[in-house]
């Protein structure tokens, strides 16, 4: 299996109970330049990355787990990798163990699982600086001794205690592998651990003061629902309020880039491609960026400063009546951003049950990809008013209510999977509550940035070639002499868009939607573009120049649009979350499924939509 | 509900407030009661040390959050019953 190298590659694993500060002590370890293997194509969430310093080390940060007897399919990542049965993963040549120092009791439990698997190891002690301010102090050099293995205390945070940690890790490769050794019963491995964890505790400390006022305030039965509930509200108003300026900047630049291409280029299908093809298609989904970093800015600093998981604590009675646990709120949440990594994060839930249920309803939870879809619609068609006294804008609310939407369908779709599902047998809920933290600035930074990446290569890559192919499609034929509609209506997307549209009819769906929805598919903000470039190249010239809102607000009806949104709401997911879904439940059956009930459900409810406004406006 | 010291009681029937030293994580109770006793202990729950319910879930009381030893978990009152605690 190993290509021959010329410096033999050191590959390192970092294990730890969940909270521990691993993911930190990775990041900074590696620096920026970690390579996340996420979706399509790597077959476990895994992240590795070359040491800064010693590209030869290859660190790889496995799944945060609680010991070595995986309990969800998570934690068997972890347990596979280090007992080299994973078909993925060759076993590690050494393990760096993450310890939180504020609960040595607990965690070294887990520290001599692991070192019974005979594999080299250092211990880095973490969180030592907030073991200090606790009181908490503990004799480092006894620890090593009784473990074994060499003890480094580290902030990774702070990045104290880095380079001698690099050290250590460097070392691992010249110390030899021992044969694993048998382990006592769990009851006697804890008595040993806290044993060990009395011996070396100087000084006990006094608790984190602050994590138990702030859950005073948290999870108070009044004021904890509340401010979940505003936390989440803010959240959607943010994204529209917040990012309108930036938004306004980059349509802006867009458009004097078309009005400069215009000046320039002669008249010809050249500047057609460039400016009704590439930059109104790819130039209309690149305007969301700063919505979909705002929403993302949220999500990390919540799940980092540690209220992520309080958030489902109060959600697990309202998700436990549909039969599910408060564990299946956070890949909910995530889905927020994108159903993928949701979908991905539903391997926390123990039960399998649970977890398909999770990652069926997943793609119902509003994906940042649906943001572009919404947001136009709205700002087409809702004005931009403020009401209740002018404390909450008209447009910010029904984006709301389209979130909110989603999650009570997805809440009874869960129901009623989980009754065809389910065996009836109640799923325990477990969950460790971490201490709070200020969000750490470089974790939301490099999550931003890695957002930002796959946004921008998605724009520059799948959007731009359906752009391209759109726009061939919508100029080819050429119109007959004396025509008398818009070009685009005599080209291929015309004569596929009047076809789609006997179909789309019903929902008020004119064929200019109709074929929207073809490229949509591939991933729902290209649906934005596609009518992007068919608007374009239907309208004449003093029209291009007018925004996609303009023309959307003029040649829709509201019904239409509204209707348009409840499509979206259900939105036949895209093809990766599809490919996301095969994968994650091995086989078609499932994601079949899913595009069967989300199609359903999407026609139903954008005819049921249009009918009704329909029967309003009337 | 009335706490008495040095009552043995489940951790699953206390209120905020209350909580005690833990004597025993009973395995055999329901049909997996042994898988959950093991993944009470591999969170953190073991016997000798303090449990004390510190907020309990508006909605219907359930789950609870528990402080123990150094550590704050939150589960369901049914979990929680597999704990015994000796009142103090």
């Amino acid at each position: 299996m190993n290509a021959p190298e010329t410096v033999k590659t050191l590959r390192i694993a970092l294990v730890g109970n969940p909270n521990c500060g691993k993911s930190a002590l990775f990041n900074t370890l590696t620096g920026l330049r970690q390579k996340v293997a996420n979706y399509p194509g790597a077959t476990v969430e895994r992240h590795s990355g070359r040491m800064t310093g010693a590209p030869y080390v290859e660190l790889i940060d496995l799944p945060g787990t609680y010991s070595l007897t995986p309990k969800s399919p998570d934690e068997a990542v972890t347990c596979d990798a280090l007992f080299g049965r994973s078909a993925f993963e060759a076993r590690p040549d050494g393990i760096v163990c993450v310890l939180d120092a504020t609960n040595l009791g607990q965690h070294l439990r887990f520290a001599l699982e692991l070192k019974a698997t005979g594999l080299p190891m250092v211990v880095a002690l973490n969180m030592t600086d907030l073991a200090r301010r606790e009181g908490i102090e503990i004799d480092v050099e006894g620890l090593s001794k009784r473990l074994g293995v060499p003890v480094i205390e580290t902030v990774a945070v702070r990045k104290t205690g880095i380079a001698e940690i690099k050290a250590a890790i460097g070392v691992l490769g010249t110390v030899s592998e021992q044969a694993p050794t048998d382990l006592p019963p769990l009851r006697q491995l804890q008595r040993d651990a806290r044993a060990m964890a009395r011996e070396v505790t100087l000084a006990e400390g006094s608790g984190h003061k602050i994590t138990r006022q702030l859950d005073a305030l948290f999870l108070h039965p009044v004021a904890g629902p509340i401010i979940l509930f505003s936390l989440l509200f803010v959240m959607f108003q943010a994204v529209f309020s917040w990012a309108e300026t930036p938004m306004d900047m980059i349509d802006g630049g867009v458009a004097s880039l078309q009005g400069w291409l215009a000046d320039t280029l002669p008249d010809g299908w050249v500047l057609s491609l460039l400016n009704d093809g590439i930059l109104a298609g790819v130039g209309s989904v690149v305007i969301f960026l700063p919505q979909i970093l705002i929403l993302f800015t949220f999500i990390l600093a919540l799940e980092s400063s540690g209220y992520l998981v309080r958030a489902a604590y109060l959600m697990d009675r309202l998700m436990s009546s549909v039969g599910l646990n408060g564990r299946a709120f956070i890949p909910l949440l995530s889905s927020f951003a994108c159903a993928i990594p949701g979908i991905m994060a539903a391997r926390t839930i123990a039960d399998p049950k649970d977890r398909l249920t999770t990652i069926l309803i997943a793609p119902l939870m509003t994906c940042s990809a649906r943001l572009p879809v919404y947001t136009l619609v709205i700002a087409a068609f809702i004005p931009n008013e403020s009401v209740w006294g002018g404390m909450v804008g008209l447009q910010g609310l029904v984006m709301f209510g389209l979130y909110l939407s989603g999650i009570v369908f997805a809440l009874l779709a869960a129901f009623v999977f989980k009754r065809v599902l389910s065996d009836g047998k109640r799923q325990p809920f477990l969950l460790e509550l971490p201490k709070y933290q200020v969000p750490h600035l470089r974790y939301i930074f490099v999550g931003l940035l890695e957002r930002a990446k796959v946004f921008l290569r998605r724009a520059g890559t799948i959007i731009l070639t359906a752009m391209i192919i759109l726009w061939v499609l919508g100029s080819y034929p050429l119109p007959p002499e004396g025509a008398t509609e818009p070009d685009i209506a005599y080209s291929y997307v015309g004569i596929i868009g009047k076809g789609l549209a006997t179909v789309f009819a019903p929902l008020g769906f004119n064929w200019e939607i109709s074929v929207a929805l073809v490229p949509g598919l591939a991933a729902r903000e290209v649906a934005v573009a596609a009518l992007g470039t068919v608007y374009a190249l239907s309208g004449d010239e003093e029209v291009v120049a007018d925004s996609l809102v303009g023309l959307l607000a003029s040649g829709w009806t509201l019904p239409t649009a509204l209707a348009f949104l409840a499509w979206y709401v259900f939105a036949p997911q895209c093809l990766s979350t599809i490919a996301v879904t095969k994968r994650e439940t091995g086989g078609w059956k499932w994601p079949l499924v899913m595009i069967g009930y989300l199609f359903g459900l999407a026609y139903l409810a954008a005819f049921l939509t249009y009918r009704i406004a329909l029967a309003f406006s009337a | 509900m009335q706490q008495q010291t040095g009552e043995t009681m489940r951790l699953g029937t206390l209120a905020p407030g209350q909580g005690g030293r833990i004597v025993a994580i009973e395995e055999a109770d329901a049909p997996d009661g042994a898988d959950n006793a093991e993944r009470l202990r591999e969170l953190g729950f073991a016997e000798e040390l303090d449990a004390t319910v510190l907020h309990q879930s508006p909605f219907g009381r359930d789950p609870i959050v528990v402080a123990v030893g150094s550590m704050t978990v939150a589960l369901r009152r049914a979990e929680a019953n597999l704990i015994l605690v000796k009142t103090q």
